[in-house]
């Protein structure tokens, strides 16, 4: 056998960049450059497409099936408000703040949620999410309660780009920031690491049986997908000088769901796509139908479990065998 | 005796109980090294468990498992893989949409202790790439290596199974009905693998199919109802009117 072999070569490059990958980041600064408007919208979508990522490593890589992420999302959230909101404004040290916070919860709450299996995990994750939905419901002396945070004075990146009315700031800042952290996701999922994830979601038993230290790699998985998740809370939060208790709560945890199963699970890209195809409906859907926009959102879902298991991804991978 | 050195895999007493149903009954086993060596019984003997029990997949009721002299009934199975504990599944436990090599390699990374890093990419782990990828040219896969294990034939898919297991460069193999399943006119290639095992490596076979036990062990243990009922060469076996009745009696009933 020589080293040549066209086999081993292959698989060893499947790290390499390809040129589709900047597709999603040409859109980005299409969408700068084509929609001023519509800046406010896009800096939401960004944070959210690094929260669907952040979903997508635990769901899609590991297998671990969560209906409690927005516990991550509200802690980082809340994390970078309340700093903003008592006198720490400085956006990136307050990222990082409610980025560690939200790591710590999905490390002490992993430690006792990944022991368990099925539906009792996905039990769990939900209680750990409504766990921390009513504490800050109740400590309204602190997150505002029911009213939401109030009164977050976020200062200028660096010191010197102000968020500014038209969200130009905050998109460049949002873009940024999920830029870096695709970067280390997809150098994670490439891993030894990250491939060992993906046998985990594929056969569990086999990977005790090579001796696999399962148990601690899902709650390293775990614990740094929370802290992509903390990372989003804040970016939202700080770039709309605003958290409420819709940051923890079911239906954000839900929503992402749904959102990366329409875009593809366990692709990496499936965020990049569920995310603006989800909120941009949203968007118009809430525009034409005040009310009833959920039908619509309910009807794509619909869609998507029925004819194209593997979201819009999957079927672009159908089409192209 | 003490000068001697120990089997590669022993019982002592092992037992296991659910309940009323005993599936190990104070089993006393020895595997010896390079051992081609079957254990044999009929449906419900308690074979599986009894891989399960000695691979770490179950905690014994009582009794203890001894890998190379050393007692391991306290440690969790991924401690037993690290000692050359490895086996195979009588039901394909593969990572199915993943390509051939890469089961391999996922293996390998763990055996080497590189699977849990994080800064390299799994793919500049050159050397168990290439390592995966040999072995699958030992066993005939290589022309299928970046396909995934899904989309083979079922017989090839059993001798993905033994290629994991294989990976992990076990001193002790246990193979869980390695032909299970598999159309007799693939069941060549799952034989001739297990034929070509290195000779240093001691293989425990557990299985159904006769054929293939008398013409791949030199020892053989008959299992029935969690109990050992009689141990011996093939010869012995075939000669012994206790096996006949209960385990080939069964078999000719059929």
């Amino acid at each position: 056998m020589s080293a040549a072999e066209p086999a081993i070569d292959s698989f060893a490059r499947r790290h390499r960049y390809r040129a589709l990958e900047a597709l999603p980041w040409l859109a980005a600064l299409l969408a700068y450059v084509l929609l001023p408007g519509y800046l406010p919208l896009g800096a939401q979508i960004l944070a959210m497409i690094l929260f669907a990522l952040s979903a997508d490593l635990v769901l899609g890589y590991a297998g671990i099936v969560t209906l409690g992420h927005a516990a991550f999302f509200g802690t980082g959230a809340y994390t970078a408000g309340i700093l903003a909101a008592h006198g720490w404004g400085e956006p990136i040290t307050g990222l990082f703040a409610g980025a560690a916070a939200a790591a710590l919860v999905g490390l002490v709450s992993g430690f006792v949620v990944l022991r368990t299996t099925g539906l009792t995990m996905i039990m769990q994750t939900l209680v750990v999410a409504s766990l921390l939905y009513e504490a800050a419901n109740k400590a309204s002396w602190l997150t505002g309660g029911d009213d939401g945070l109030q009164g977050m004075q976020v200062w200028p990146i660096f010191g010197l780009f102000r968020f500014d009315l038209f969200g130009r700031t905050a998109y460049w800042y949002c873009l940024a920031v999920l830029f870096l952290c695709w970067l280390a996701t997809r150098h994670l999922v490439h891993s030894p690491f990250g491939r060992s994830l993906t046998g985990i979601r594929e056969n569990v038993r086999r990977m005790h049986a090579i001796g696999a230290p399962v148990g601690r790699r899902r709650l390293v998985a775990y614990t740094i997908s929370a802290f992509f998740a903390g990372t989003a809370g804040a970016l939202i939060a700080q770039t709309t000088a605003f958290v409420g208790l819709g940051f923890l709560n079911l239906e954000r945890s839900g929503t992402v769901l749904i959102m990366l199963i329409i875009g593809g699970v366990g692709r990496l890209y499936g965020a990049f796509i569920g995310v603006p195809l989800y909120m941009i409906a949203q968007d118009r859907f809430s525009s034409i139908e005040p009310v009833y926009w959920y039908f619509w959102i309910g009807l794509l879902m619909v869609v998507v479990v029925v004819f194209a298991r593997g979201g819009v991804l999957g079927l672009f991978e159908r089409f192209a065998r | 005796m003490n000068a001697e050195p120990p089997p590669a895999l022993e019982t002592r007493g092992l037992s296991k109980s659910f309940g009323a149903l005993t599936v190990a009954n104070a089993i006393d086993f020895r595997l010896e090294r390079g051992a081609r060596h079957a254990l044999i019984g009929p449906n419900g003997a308690g074979k599986t468990s009894f891989v399960e029990l000695v691979s770490g997949g179950l905690r014994p009721s009582a009794g203890n498992v001894l890998l190379d002299g050393a007692d391991v009934t306290q440690l969790p199975q991924a401690a037993r893989v690290k000692r050359g504990l490895a086996r195979t599944f009588q039901i394909s436990a593969l990572f199915r949409r993943l390509t051939m090599l890469e089961n391999v390699t996922l293996a390998i990374a763990e055996r080497d202790g590189v699977a849990g890093g994080l800064l390299r990419p799994a793919g500049r782990h050159r050397a168990v790439i290439e390592e995966g990828f040999a072995l699958l040219d030992r066993l005939g896969l290589a022309d299928e290596a970046l396909r995934p294990v899904a989309a083979l034939a079922y017989g090839r898919q059993r001798l993905v199974e033994i290629a994991v297991a294989l990976a992990l460069s076990p001193k002790v193999l246990l193979l869980d009905e390695p032909a299970a399943g598999v159309p007799s006119s693939e069941s060549g290639i799952v034989i001739s693998v297990v034929e070509r095992l290195p000779a240093e490596i001691a293989v425990l076979i557990i299985e159904h199919d006769m054929d293939l036990v008398f013409r791949l062990a030199r020892r053989i243990t008959v299992l029935v109802q969690g109990r050992i009922l009689v141990e011996g060469t093939p010869e012995e076996i075939a000669a012994d009117p206790r096996v006949r009745q209960v385990y080939l009696g069964e078999r000719a009933r059929r």
